[in-house]
């Protein structure tokens, strides 16, 4: 009780964390410089594909005077790390990493990220900074509802969570039912999931009869999927939670590039760590504040594998002028949409590549496929439409069975999601102008 | 010795079926036999026809996916225990029947039973080792 009346009286972000979301605009552009010509000098002496690119421009890491020098340095993209995979862009021996993790390539290889000792601790400390932000604090009860494993969500947010001095309770993913009860019965305050994944919290507790209102649930950390003002609006009416957006990507920490103050106008970037651009998606060239495009992050501090310029192929714009909650740091729109392919099922990433690259695998030739997205009681699915050719067709059911089987496999071992596959007659998949289209969303938001 | 029989690959949803059907009927070719092999999602369906050869073309060239497979027309005598005579003289020779299923019409005191074997050789020389009728298409397809 005590607690909520704090946060009711609007004094937040009390937590010591926070402290760097503060600093003054000069000294962070200062410390931003700083990190910048540390990480740029250390990738170059470390990281053979950054070294090349640099030579190829006649640039050396005593070329960055100012934080807007940035736009001279290359691009890194995905493909980079998927034609290094899996450790060529390491900047630390592997005596030094601690820790892997992994997420999805646009093939059949996924990418694999690393972090040393400190690194985890910068994640973490940016973890905890986006709790305080949500005002969270010592003595809230955190379910963590995100993946653990290979998928940096789950430990993230976990390790976030215990250092802000919550209590956590490790649930992971799935088992809805489960879930509502240790909620119900652990007087949960917090949760941290993907926004849809909270929509099927919702449906689930009124299906069992649990008034999420009743509950003392009263802050959720969505994140890893894009989300809309309307999800918020019908988060916030069907419980107490009060929604924050949460970003961030694997390739640059994972969970805690970016957060939702309680202000909830935009994303704030954590700017000493991660260096935000926004560049046109064809030229590359940078925009102004205010001017969407696509987002380009250099994390400052990354050891084990620093990202000079990763371009993250999601939309957005950095927000101009400063945030009311007082924060010096810059602030990120929602994002609404991506510049390439990749779709966001059930907090994963899929590219409907991986999803070709699995069919070729199993068939050798490439049969015509059909990806169709669904929202059912709140949660994704995704199903493969695949088309029947005379090379896959067999009299024997037990043939048809076995190789619905094997696309099954592939497409889950690829994935990393369970899909349903679907085996369709030829030429029902429709085509324009001779090319199928290959997604079809039908996820209202 | 040999039947041509044709495979359809259908999903399993409303008009599936009704729609080669109907393109055979067209074309006044006849279905003398035909099986459903189905699961939730999807069937195979298996068929004699008339003219096998047209009946592949024309619903080849509407985008149907056909399999033409070669199956046995066996006669089994029309009585308690003619198939276990038959199928008897497969015992021990591990020859595999995939599939199998009746045909609709008698032959004389004969039912004709379609099988489908992973070696139709090996079940020919087989069955008609132990005396037992293999039709040809011409016998199965006259009436």
């Amino acid at each position: 009780m005590k607690m909520n009346s704090i946060l009711e009286t609007g004094v937040t972000d009390c937590h010591p964390a926070s402290a760097p979301d503060y600093t003054p605009i000069e000294q962070l552009r200062e410390l931003q410089l700083r990190r910048l010509q540390a990480v740029v000098a250390r990738a170059w002496r470390q990281v053979e594909l950054f070294r090349a690119r640099m030579d190829e421009r006649g640039l050396g890491p005593e070329d960055i005077h100012s934080p807007e020098e940035i736009a001279k340095l290359p691009f890194t993209e995905k493909s980079d790390l998927r034609d290094t995979y899996p450790f060529g862009l390491f900047a630390s021996p592997m005596k030094e990493v601690v820790r892997l993790h992994v997420s999805s390539g646009t093939t059949g290889k996924p990418i694999v990220v690393a972090y040393t000792k400190e690194d985890l601790d910068v994640w973490t400390s940016v973890m905890v900074r986006c709790f305080a932000g949500c005002g969270l604090h010592r003595g809230d009860i955190v379910q963590n509802a995100y993946g653990y494993g290979l998928f940096t969500g789950g430990l993230g947010a976990h390790y976030g969570a215990e250092a802000l001095g919550a209590t956590v309770v490790p649930t992971s993913g799935g088992n809805a039912d489960r879930q509502i009860m240790l909620m119900k019965d652990f007087g949960v305050t917090a949760i941290c999931c993907t926004p849809t994944y909270f929509l099927h919290l919702i449906e689930r507790a009124a299906e069992l009869g649990v008034d999420m209102k009743e509950l003392p649930l009263r802050a959720g950390v969505f994140g890893a999927e894009p989300w809309t003002e309307s999800m918020r609006r019908h988060i916030e009416s069907a419980s107490r939670v009060e929604a924050f957006d949460i970003y961030g990507l694997s390739e640059i920490i994972g969970p805690g590039v970016g957060c939702e103050c309680r202000r909830h106008r935009g994303l704030h970037i954590f700017e000493d760590r991660f260096y935000p651009e926004i560049v046109d998606p064809t030229t590359g060239a940078p925009l102004p504040d205010g001017a969407e495009g696509e987002l380009v992050l250099t994390t400052l501090s990354k050891q084990a594998m620093p990202m000079i310029r990763y371009r993250t192929r999601d939309i957005t714009m950095l927000l101009p002028g400063r945030c009311e909650c007082g924060r010096t740091l810059r602030r990120m729109g929602r994002i609404g949409r991506r510049s390439d392919d990749m779709l966001i099922i059930r907090g994963v990433n899929v590219f409907p590549s991986q999803v070709e690259s699995a069919l070729l695998e199993i068939e050798g030739t490439l049969p015509h496929y059909q990806i169709i997205l669904t929202r059912e009681q709140g949660l994704d699915q995704m199903e493969v439409q695949v088309e029947v050719t005379p090379h896959m067709f067999n009299d024997k059911i037990g043939a048809l069975q076995g190789l619905h089987q094997r696309l099954q496999g592939a497409l889950d071992h690829v994935l990393g999601i369970r899909v349903r596959v679907a085996l369709v007659e030829a030429h029902t998949i429709e085509r324009s102008q001779g090319k199928a289209k290959r997604v079809i969303d039908r996820r209202t938001s | 010795m040999k039947i041509q029989q044709l495979s359809l690959f259908a999903e399993n949803k409303p008009g599936h079926i009704a729609a080669p059907v109907r393109l055979l009927a067209r074309e006044g070719i006849d279905i003398r036999s035909m099986y459903l092999a189905d699961t939730q999602q999807y069937g195979i369906l298996r068929m004699i026809v008339s003219d096998w050869r047209k009946a592949a073309q024309v619903l080849e060239a509407h985008e149907f996916v056909v399999k033409v497979t070669e199956v046995l027309a066996v006669e089994v005598p029309d009585h308690p225990g003619g198939l276990a005579d038959v199928l008897g003289a497969l015992e021990g020779t591990g020859i595999n029947i995939e599939y199998m299923y009746g045909f609709p019409y008698l032959l004389g005191d004969q039912a004709i039973l379609i099988f489908r074997f992973a070696d139709p050789d090996a079940a020919i020389a087989r069955l008609q080792a132990a005396g037992i009728n293999l039709l040809a298409s011409e016998e199965l397809l006259k009436r």
